[in-house]
């Protein structure tokens, strides 16, 4: 047995250089923040590799299949011997990968931020808030009950909404970082409701107990239908919409394109590498009682993949380089949903939660390396539009490069990491359905096409007028970005089937060309129409673009979902719901405190004549009292 | 009627007569001459009763002790000619109320009450039974009490002194 | 029996001695007469329990030893008034008992 206590300081680091640094953040010049915050994560990263280092190749395996360790438990809160509520450290193979996952891609974020925060007002408060979140997300992978997830999972939250607002002077970054509390926080009602329904029939938070082989939720909660589905199917479900939203999933996504307001860098930390597939990670990890609820297994690979398409679609008619970046996460966190919805459990069947999370391992490579790669784009000509870009692959080569590996790997062009988990996850698809699979299919597709979009108008065709000729970024924004380069393209080898397994059973698997051959086929179709479209300037876009009318519009205007909540809570739920109990609030409830606060005004202003301070006055009521109570005794009170 | 009646009848008149004066008179150092006799007379009942020691000492310290100490302090607060001005009559109507209800009341009440009237005993108490009250310790001793008023008049008479003091400030 | 003055005399004497009393505390605004009229009610109560004393308990000499208690304290109690009367005196300029409501609400 190895010892794996010292796990607890991978969470304790973050956050003791979050309040060291939150509490000193003024007092000493900002890079010294920055570089604690750097050397910190740096640690951290150290000892997430070197725990998945013990964890996967040196502790022993049980009957062949990875052990679920509770490295560190203590009870936090003891309400009854039944209701406690502990925190500790679960080290499982999706909690392991996750860790490595973070930790390198929170590391690289940091070391980018050093230079592309520089001269920010906010230096030091930037780089404190990230130390939070790499805490609160370290916290949530490895948390071992449900209710510590819960705990982290609004932590993240937390920080997240902190630097989405991270300009906070500008008003649309503060409409956008309430839009993502708000609708997150709306979505984490529906996990909370989950978590109290699911530990209310089965009667644990332990994640360890709900998703072992005997679990309680196989077996309780089904009796009582609801709708037509039994009550673990609700809660489940209620756990889903929590992960949806965190998720972006459709209908829950609308926060996500508009928290790019934050800062690039934590684009590429949060809304596309870790936080945003914090509902992958969790479907995930409740996976064997989602696969024991059928109906609600099913409803998660629709979402995923409806999502996954209505993302793909709008992102190709988006301008603004992170806009595009942003619907695409959104569309490969639905593939990896769809992944996960189309799965079954354990050997060969469990395809689908492999790819699922070999997908989330090598997305969060090549999208934090396009989100860095796209802040060294911003960084050098200051605009995030894509139209007034071009040209820039002479300007900024090492970014070019990247930038390109990066596009290769999201299109899913082999050798580079995101064909391998993509053909998974294709494979998968296939067959469970074949609906699912056609829109998977054309996802794929899309998505080359989007990114090679992108690709081509920002480094290829004219240059335009920049205020100052583009310059390639510091070294400490290339650095992260050659490593992530690294990542993206060898991530891919990485032996999935044996290490992250839907019942930790290593298994193995062959490439079916069958399939794989056409996902690269329509991926360099996808390439083909970008570079035909978009490698020199033409008016074929346009036409094309036109020639699509009303469909292009609504995709352009993101389905008008906006508009739609917008009407909904304005219109509806304002007028007819807030206004109403705001009338009730101010008048009857209000009204009534005030009628008494006044009527005690009124009263105490007469009283207080009596407390007139003449002494005369108060031996008069004395006399006059004291010959009342013997009237009182000698008259009327005699037994 | 009897001797004993008619002074009764006298001292009572007197007391009435000049309390009601005490309480009215508009010449503040009158009223206190009026208290004098009020309080001359209640000595006067004492003796009536035959506590001669007690009626002794209401003549020496209240007589002689405390209306000399008010009229004292009425020379250091108020002019000789000064006249009290007549209080409001509402005041006056409602302390009038308030205390004839209190007198009927009381009065009433005693009318209709029947006391254990002893025989009269016409000795007087002697002084020595007086000093073996005072400090026996016994059943009918006051030695406890006497010493009380003992520390109590004595920190009255600090207190008196340390508030009547000229302050520094 | 006390030679034909039963004791309802003395105590409507004294009743009447002290509502007076009660009457004078309630009406005057000076506090000097204030005084007075307090010293004419503790005389009533004195007269009172005197001829309790000997009409109806005169084996005891109770209500003589309560006499002269309450003439102690009375000269306590009149001794400590006039000293607060003069401080009165010596910060307002006046004693009258109106004049004295800084405390109030």
């Amino acid at each position: 047995m190895i010892d794996f206590s010292y796990t607890i300081w991978i969470l304790l680091i973050p956050l003791i250089v979050f309040v060291v640094t939150g509490l000193t953040g003024n007092r000493f010049k900002p890079i010294v923040t920055g570089i604690i915050g750097t050397t910190g994560l740096g640690v951290v990263f150290l000892l997430s590799v070197f725990t998945a280092y013990k964890y996967f190749f040196v502790l022993d395996k049980v009957d062949g299949a990875f052990q679920r360790l509770l490295a560190l438990n203590f009870t936090w809160l003891h309400l009854t011997d039944k209701l406690h509520i502990d925190i500790g450290v679960l080290l499982d193979p999706i909690s392991v990968m996750m860790l490595i996952v973070i930790s390198t891609v929170s590391f690289m974020v940091h070391i980018y931020s050093l230079g592309y925060m520089k001269g920010e007002k906010g230096f030091a408060r930037f780089f404190s808030i990230l130390s939070l979140f790499s805490f609160s997300m370290l916290g949530l992978v490895i948390a071992t009950n449900i209710f510590q997830m819960y705990i982290f999972w609004e932590l993240v939250g937390v920080s997240s909404f902190l630097l989405i607002g991270f300009y906070y002077e500008r008003d649309s970054a503060v409409a956008a970082s309430k839009k993502a509390f708000i609708v997150t926080r709306f979505a984490d009602l529906g996990f909370l409701i989950g978590i109290l329904v699911l530990s209310y029939t089965t009667g644990t938070f332990d994640f360890i107990t709900l998703t072992g082989p005997n679990s309680p939720a196989f077996t309780s909660g089904q009796g009582i239908m609801f709708l037509g589905m039994s009550t673990m199917t609700w809660s489940m479900l209620f756990i889903f919409m929590g992960g949806a939203g965190k998720s972006a999933m459709f209908p829950l996504h609308i926060w996500l394109p508009d928290a790019m307001e934050g800062p690039t860098p934590v684009s590429a930390l949060i809304h596309a590498a870790t936080m945003v597939v914090a509902g992958v990670y969790l479907v995930a990890r409740m996976f064997p009682i989602f696969h024991h609820q059928e109906s609600a297994l099913e409803i998660v690979a629709w979402v995923g993949g409806f999502t996954s398409l209505f993302a793909a679609v709008i992102a190709c008619t988006q301008y603004d380089i992170k806009r595009v970046l942003a619907y695409s996460t959104m569309s490969q966190i639905g593939m990896m949903m769809l992944a996960l919805g189309v799965s079954g459990y354990g050997g060969e069947d469990g395809l689908g939660y492999m790819a699922s999370m070999f997908h989330l391992f090598t997305h969060a490579f090549f999208k934090a390396l396009l989100f860095l790669g796209a802040g060294a784009i911003i960084h050098a000509v200051h605009s995030n539009y894509m139209n007034e870009m071009g040209g820039l692959r002479k300007y900024l080569p090492i970014t070019h490069a990247t930038f390109l590996i990066a596009c290769l790997a999201i299109a899913g062009i082999p050798p580079f990491a995101g064909f391998f988990s993509k053909d998974e996850i294709l494979v998968a698809v296939f067959h469970h359905n074949k609906i699912l699979f056609a829109m998977a299919y054309l996802v794929a597709g899309m998505t080359a096409f989007y990114m090679f979009r992108l690709y081509f108008n920002v480094f290829w065709g004219k240059d335009q007028h920049y205020h100052h000729t583009p310059h390639e970024a510091p070294a400490t924004m290339t650095i992260p970005l050659i490593i992530l380069a690294i990542g993206s393209t060898f991530a891919g080898f990485i032996p999935f089937t044996k290490l992250v397994t839907s019942d930790s059973q290593p298994f193995e698997t062959n490439t079916e060309w069958g399939i794989a051959i056409p996902a690269v086929f329509i991926a360099l179709v996808g390439i083909g129409i970008a570079t035909m479209l978009y490698m020199k300037k033409s008016e074929t876009s346009k036409k094309i673009s036109i020639a699509l009318g009303g469909f292009y519009i609504a995709a352009f205007n993101k389905f008008y979902i906006d508009q739609v909540y917008l009407f909904i809570t304005k219109k509806i739920l304002f007028n007819l719901v807030s206004r109403p109990i705001a009338w009730f609030d101010r008048h009857i409830v209000d009204g009534a405190m005030n009628q008494i606060a006044f009527v005690t005004n009124v009263a105490s202003d007469k009283i207080k004549g009596f407390q007139s301070g003449q002494l005369q006055q108060y031996a008069l009521a004395f006399v006059s009292g004291v010959i009342g109570l013997a009237l009182l005794f000698t008259y009327l009170w005699t037994n | 009627m009897t001797t004993n009646q008619f002074m009764f009848l006298l001292f009572s008149a007197v007391i009435v007569i000049f309390s009601l004066l005490t309480v009215t008179s508009r010449r503040i150092l009158r009223a206190a001459t009026f208290l004098l006799f009020v309080l001359v007379s209640t000595s006067g009942m004492y003796f009536l009763l035959r506590f001669n020691f007690l009626a002794a000492i209401q003549l020496t310290l209240y007589a002689g002790g405390i209306v000399v100490l008010i009229i004292f302090s009425i020379l250091l607060t108020s002019h000789i000619n000064e006249k009290l001005s007549i209080p409001p009559l509402t005041k006056r109507i409602y302390a009038a109320i308030a205390a004839l209800a209190g007198a009927i009341l009381c009065i009433v009440t005693i009318l209709q009450t029947e006391f254990v009237q002893k025989v009269f005993d016409p000795t007087r108490v002697h002084i020595r039974t007086i000093g073996e009250g005072m400090l026996s310790t016994g059943k009918y001793g006051y030695a406890l009490p006497f010493e009380v008023i003992s520390v109590l008049l004595l920190a009255a008479m600090i207190g008196s002194i340390i508030l009547a003091k000229k302050r520094k400030d | 029996m006390f030679e034909g003055v039963p004791i309802h005399w003395f105590l409507v004497l004294s009743t009447t001695m002290f509502f007076i009393g009660i009457y004078g505390f309630l009406v005057r605004k000076n506090l000097i007469t204030m005084l007075m009229s307090i010293e004419l009610i503790l005389n009533s109560v004195c007269i009172n329990f005197l001829a309790f004393n000997k009409i109806l308990f005169p084996e005891h000499l109770e209500g003589m030893f309560f006499t002269l208690f309450i003439i102690a304290v009375a000269a306590a109690e009149a001794s400590v008034a006039i000293a607060i009367i003069i401080n009165i005196y010596r910060r307002l300029v006046n004693i009258d008992v109106e004049k004295m409501n800084e405390m109030k609400y």
